[in-house]
């Protein structure tokens, strides 16, 4: 589980998660990254789109 | 140095900036045929581009950077000292601008909407006149959709123009393309190697004529026909492409046109429609061209 820093809420890390994944707060819907630490997972905001983002 | 080392036992990386359900995937696949795979983001990484036997020679880097500029610099950096990029270099310069793909189609007899090209507002319009409305600008590099316009007339395209003269240098290279009389669907279809795996329809989302899955709509598989085989696999080859999606539309009474290449292909939508283990193909290709 991480905290979202925007509302607060709790987010699910699923088990088969791996480094570099994003997650999303069930409840405002900010998207988070995954980070490896040797705590296990921190999260850090994700870029959802870039102007040069596709295929 | 690298930050993220590529370790020397490594026999397949997987080069990131965002982890999409495509990417994971990849990695299960390869972890599931019991590669030693290391995913490696992009954006921890930097490269000596003076480096001589540098620990990216001989690797083989499927490259699935969802930013086009990464992805083709990264590419650059890593084919140019010795890594196996899938796709080249070569692929990615290709397709990443419209361009450039509707040039090399052209010139391998492959059916492409028809484009004009201009270099300034006013030749912009004169070669609107020439192509005909309705038609369609897009900008030579971009993806799902983004800043593409259908123009009706000469009122919406001298607006559109206008527009884009405001804008950065990139979009003042004006490509138009006639607007093609389909079904309200195109489709993608996935090239690994010499086989079309797998293909789909994807339909435009409610009040869009466009077609992209990012843009909201839905897919249905298609079934693989040989003229479609066909046209495809001339497609890769035309850009050197080992792994793409092909976009293809049903032209009314001309038939199958590609409209786009894609070198870091999306699949999600094509696996979830058809069952396809797209993943587990191209990790398989990807080892088979490792080991020649």
């Amino acid at each position: 589980m991480a905290k979202c820093p925007e509302c607060d809420a709790e987010i699910r890390i699923p088990a088969d998660s791996i480094e570099g994944e994003i997650v999303t707060c069930p409840d405002c819907g900010a998207s988070y990254e995954l980070l490896k630490t040797e705590a296990g997972f921190e999260i850090k905001p994700a870029q959802v789109v870039g102007e040069d983002w596709g295929q | 140095m690298n930050q993220e080392k590529m370790t020397s036992s490594s026999s397949l990386t997987i080069l990131y900036d965002t982890i999409r359900w495509e990417e994971k995937a990849l990695y299960e696949a390869a972890k599931k045929k019991g590669v030693h795979v290391t995913n490696v983001d992009c954006k921890n990484l930097f490269i000596d581009l003076n480096k001589k036997n540098s620990e990216f020679s001989k690797k083989t880097i499927i490259q699935r950077c969802v930013s086009y500029f990464k992805s083709l610099h990264s590419t650059a950096a890593l084919e140019g000292l010795g890594a196996y990029v899938i796709n080249s270099l070569h692929t990615a310069t290709l397709c990443g601008n419209k361009l450039f793909t509707h040039m090399v189609l052209q010139n391998a007899g492959i059916e492409t909407p028809k484009a004009v090209s201009a270099f300034s507002e006013e030749s912009a319009l004169l070669a609107l006149e020439d192509l005909g409305y309705p038609a369609v600008i897009k900008p030579t590099i971009g993806s799902w959709g983004r800043l593409i316009a259908l123009l009706r007339d000469k009122d919406a395209a001298r607006a559109i123009v206008e527009d884009r003269a405001h804008m950065f240098p990139l979009y003042h290279i004006y490509y138009f393309e006639e607007f093609i009389n389909r079904p309200p669907r195109d489709i993608r279809a996935i090239i690994v190697g010499d086989r079309v795996v797998a293909a789909i329809y994807r339909y435009s989302g409610s009040d869009s004529w466009k077609t992209n899955m990012a843009l909201g709509g839905h897919a249905e598989a298609c079934p693989v026909t040989n003229e479609m085989e066909d046209i495809c696999l001339k497609a890769a080859s035309a850009v050197g492409g080992n792994i793409v999606g092909v976009d293809l539309m049903e032209k009314e009474q001309d038939g199958l046109i590609v409209h786009e290449i894609n070198n870091t292909t999306e699949f999600k939508n094509t696996v979830k429609v058809t069952g396809v283990d797209v993943p587990g193909l191209m990790i398989d290709y990807t080892l088979s061209l490792g080991k020649k």
